[in-house]
């Protein structure tokens, strides 16, 4: 078995260090290693954005990140969206809009919705679509994802 | 017409009595399902838990002479490897392949398909393992279309499979599994009635359902025999019985948990996984989790078929329709079962035609075995028969929504396939799609119009309930149906409006087998119906109860008592009454407390229509179709929660398109497919679409206690005909394939 690398990175806020060996990806030690099974695997090569999480500002998919690409890595995950039992407005925007079914694409629509609200606080329709072209979400048509988006981008801007 | 002169989602409601029932409540599962909480059948872990993968087949036709696993079993951390042999033997050919779907024993039947499976401490140990396997194989030729397979040379899949004629065993080996068909009239004078005839040939390939989840299950075979598998499925009974069918093991020792599940769509139906994983563990003690990548959920799973249909219909000038023929040949995969059955009983039914045959031939190919996809086989018929209506339209100079009109199936009509109508929306769809501001509207500039309407019959099927009531007035609500798209929360809704309560004060949790009784699949479009109604009754049960604790505290006659908005009163006293919760404070002084329960078979099963309008543009040097503008308008009986019934409609709409403008899997020539990912299998992106705007129709259906008819399923039949019809109105082109990507539509010239 191949050795281990002790990795240090911050989650959430909160330090975190883990093993793992050199040919595990973000998404496995996330899932398997750390516990955070709130990252989903949808096809672990970059085409569903079911696994995005932020690193140090830019929403990455987590599948195509080794573990030990993170040494030192401020990393976000869906996990950390909610302040404390305050669920984020576009948490609440998603539940209030019906935006998701089964809720697989969820986390990954949240993180990545979350990075453009905080660059682009009043996106268009298109910006949005554009935006989340990165994720695939095979349930809704995508029709109530981005009237959630734009209900959490008016929520925030009331804020 | 611009977008702000019309509501995009409306709802044309026949009752609104209701408290409960038309309102949009946030979903109990939801905070659990935006915060990451909510456990999916990939999440779930066991200590000791084990990895598992599966060594496929890398031919889509081929003898398997032999497997060799002792290399594998050396390999440091694999802790067991199962083939075929590890099943119990098999009693008739039937149960024979669907044990061979999951671990084949004589024959790999196509590329991808299971040979054997290896449990390991990690998953990478149990993928090297796999590589260490040696399987030796005769390559045969593959047979990969109904074309090719219903040729009088083809190479045969099954030395065993004779095709069933009409009913009746021809004892002739072919890989034509059966040849139904349906005769209503005589089709002959029909089309010597007709003043004009359409004749077409259609061509689908197979597609995907696509959940973004790929299929999954853990297992844990324990020592004192009980087998118990934790998965996402559409039907936690369904794995328990084909797990104890597959296993020899009576139903009772097997216990299924259905966890949180993303997507399915029909296709999470079958099992595929969760036998091996029972295997291994058996062998291992250990529980195992195998989970597939996507590539074998595309290759190993089970999509909807490739198809050929010939459609014929004649009509009169008035615009009658006389007669309509269908030949329809549906690609089985590897085994017999392909959704032609169900194909039949749709591509004609939105009409009343006087005569009319359909052909159906369920054709074995080298692909795998298909499995459900959203109303089964009637996107197919519908890709045929709604383009040739359009057809007949444009010959006549008719509107072709009042061509529908004019023909269109009501209650008492009789079906090209035997049943005849109870009450149905199919009129009522067809209208609301005429009165619309989008077929109101003009068309943009350079873009093209198309309709058309689909029908799906649903299902019913059996449900089972069960309602304890709590001190504080709310009550817990279990039930069997797992809960891919709201489900929980439309059931929860249909307690709540009879017990008068909130529904925040119904707590629903989907249970396991060995909790709740025998609940069917969550498919067919049945789940709010049939669960609803269990739900329903069984609300009634309590409700029924509490009158009589009512009636009891306050010695008084029961039968002068009521139960309405959540309080128990009596009809002649005004003194006396007291509410719901008041109640539920003293259960435990007054009796003990109170639960319900309700198992349900409705029959009352209503057909729902689903009907579109799109606007698309087509880029005439690349060939490219870009939908504008779409609405979906469907009969869907009762909303229960509108937003998620809205969800649904725009979500088979965007299935569809995807379904009639990008999807297909590449088959080489050897029988693989070569575009098993999700970039190169293109999906439709948020960027690839506009709004999907909805209508919601309300027939309601006299079947079910607030009229629901089901809406997952008939809103996935209409689009490819519908973007079809709207690229022939933009450019000329008859497009008589899917999909109708841009190659294929620059490679066709304009009619
Ligand atoms: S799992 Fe990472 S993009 Fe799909
Ligand atoms: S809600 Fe199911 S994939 Fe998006």
């Amino acid at each position: 078995m191949p050795a281990k690398t002790y990795v240090q990175t911050t989650i959430n806020g909160e330090h975190v260090d883990f093993l793992c060996e050199p040919r595990q990806s973000l998404l496995e030690c996330l899932r398997d290693e750390i516990g955070l099974t709130g990252t989903k695997e949808g096809c672990n090569d970059g085409n569903c954005g079911a696994c995005t999480v932020n690193i140090d500002g830019r929403i990455v998919t987590s599948c195509l990140v080794l573990g030990v690409e993170a040494e030192g890595a401020d990393i976000e995950t869906i996990e950390g969206v909610a302040d404390g039992s305050n669920l984020h407005p576009l948490q609440l925007a998603f539940l209030e809009n019906a935006a998701l079914q089964c809720g697989i694409c969820t986390p990954g629509f949240i993180i990545s919705s979350k990075a453009l609200l905080e660059q682009n606080p009043n996106p268009s329709e298109h910006e949005i679509r554009f935006w989340l072209a990165n994720n695939l979400c095979r349930c809704t048509g995508y029709d109530k994802i981005v009237r959630a988006v734009q209900d959490a981008a008016k929520r925030l801007q009331e804020a | 017409m611009t977008t702000a002169d019309y509501e995009r989602n409306m709802v044309l409601a026949t009752d609104t009595d209701y408290k409960v029932i038309g309102t949009r409540p946030v979903r109990h599962d939801g905070a659990d399902k935006v915060t990451g909480r909510a456990i999916y059948g990939a999440d779930f872990d066991a200590a000791g838990l084990l990895h598992g993968k599966i060594l496929r087949s890398p031919h889509a036709h081929a003898k398997i002479i032999s497997i060799d696993t002792s290399k594998a079993e050396k390999l440091d951390g694999v802790k067991a490897v199962v083939t075929s042999k590890d099943f119990p033997q098999s009693e008739s050919r039937k149960d024979q392949w669907l044990k061979d779907n999951i671990l084949a024993s004589d024959k790999a039947l196509y590329a991808g398909q299971a040979i054997a499976g290896v449990a390991a401490s990690n998953p990478h140990v149990a993928e090297s393992a796999l590589g260490l396997i040696e399987v030796e194989y005769e390559v045969l030729p593959p047979v990969l279309t109904t074309q090719e397979a219903m040729a009088s040379n083809a190479s045969i899949l099954h030395d065993s499979l004779t095709t069933e004629e009409l009913g009746e065993d021809t004892g002739v080996v072919s890989n034509v599994a059966s040849h139904s068909q349906h005769v209503k009239g005589d089709i002959s004078k029909g089309f010597e009635d007709a003043d004009v005839i359409i004749e077409r040939e259609y061509n689908t390939k197979t597609v995907h359902q696509g959940y973004i989840e790929p299929h999954n299950a853990t297992a844990l075979w324990s020592p004192d025999g009980r087998l118990h598998v934790w998965c996402s499925t559409q039907g936690s009974f369904v794995v328990r019985d084909s797990l104890a069918e597959l296993l020899d093991l009576p139903v009772s020792m097997v216990r299924v948990t259905p966890t949180e599940i993303g997507g399915g769509f029909g296709g999470k139906i079958p099992i595929y996984v969760e036998p091996v994983a029972a295997l291994l563990s058996r062998k291992t003690g250990a529980p195992v989790k195998i989970v597939m990548s996507r590539r074998e959920t595309f290759e190993a799973s089970g999509p909807t078929p490739g198809s050929q249909i010939k459609i014929k219909i004649g009509a009169k000038h008035d615009g009658t329709l006389t007669a309509a023929y269908a030949w329809m040949a549906m690609e089985a995969g590897a085994y017999p079962g392909s959704p032609v059955g169900a194909a039949v009983q749709c591509v004609f039914s939105t009409y009343d035609v006087e005569n009319s045959t359909i052909d159906g031939f369920d054709v074995v190919v080298n692909k795998p075995k298909t499995a459900a996809y959203r109303a089964p086989g009637a996107p197919n018929a519908a890709f045929g028969a709604e383009q040739a209506i359009n057809e007949l339209a444009e010959k006549l100079g008719m509107d072709p929504i009042e061509l529908r009109l004019k023909n269109v199936a009501k209650e008492g009509t009789r079906r090209p396939d035997g049943p005849v109508f109870g009450k149905i929306g199919a009129k009522e769809v067809l209208e609301a799609m005429r009165d619309h501001p989008h077929y109101q509207s003009d068309k943009a500039e350079g873009t093209g119009r198309g309709v058309s309407i689909g029908f799906w019959f649903n299902i019913g099927f059996d449900s089972a309930c069960n309602i304890a009531v709590n001190k504080d007035g709310s009550v817990n609500l279990t039930e069997g149906s797992t809960d891919i798209g709201g489900s929980r929360t439309s059931i929860a809704m249909h307690a709540a409006e009879v017990l008068g309560i909130p529904v925040e004060d119904v707590r629903p949790s989907v249970v396991d087998t060995d909790t709740i009784g025998f609940t069917a699949v969550t498919g067919g479009s049945r789940t709010t119906f049939a669960t609803g109604w269990a739900a329903y009754e069984a609300a009634q049960d309590v409700k029924k109860q509490c009158i009589e604790r009512a009636a009891k505290i306050w010695d008084v006659d029961a039968n002068g008592l009521q139960m309405e908005d959540g309080v128990i009163s009596s009809k002649s006293d005004s003194e006396l009454r007291m509410t719901f919760k008041e109640l539920a404070e003293q259960l435990s002084d007054t009796g003990g407390g109170i639960s319900g329960s309700a198992s349900v078979n409705p029959s009352g099963v209503g057909g729902s229509f689903a009907g579109n309008i799109a606007d698309v543009s087509v880029d005439p040097e690349t060939g490219k179709t870009t939908v504008e503008r779409f609405t979906c308008v469907q009969d869907v009986g009762k909303a229960i929660h509108p937003s998620y019934v809205e969800g649904q409609m725009q979500g088979g709409s965007v299935q569809g398109i995807g379904w009639a403008l990008n999807e297909e899997y590449f088959m080489n020539d050897e029988g693989t497919m070569t575009n098993s990912s999700l970039l190169d299998y293109r999906m439709p992106t948020s960027l690839d679409l506009p709004m999907i705007d909805t209508v919601i129709v309300e027939v309601a259906n006299p079947g079910h206690p607030f009229g629901v008819r089901g809406v997952g399923e008939a809103n996935i039949v209409p689009p490819t005909p519908t973007i079809a019809n709207a690229i022939y109105d933009a450019t000329g082109k008859r497009m008589t394939q899917l999909p109708m990507s841009p190659g294929a539509i620059l490679s066709v010239s304009p009619e």
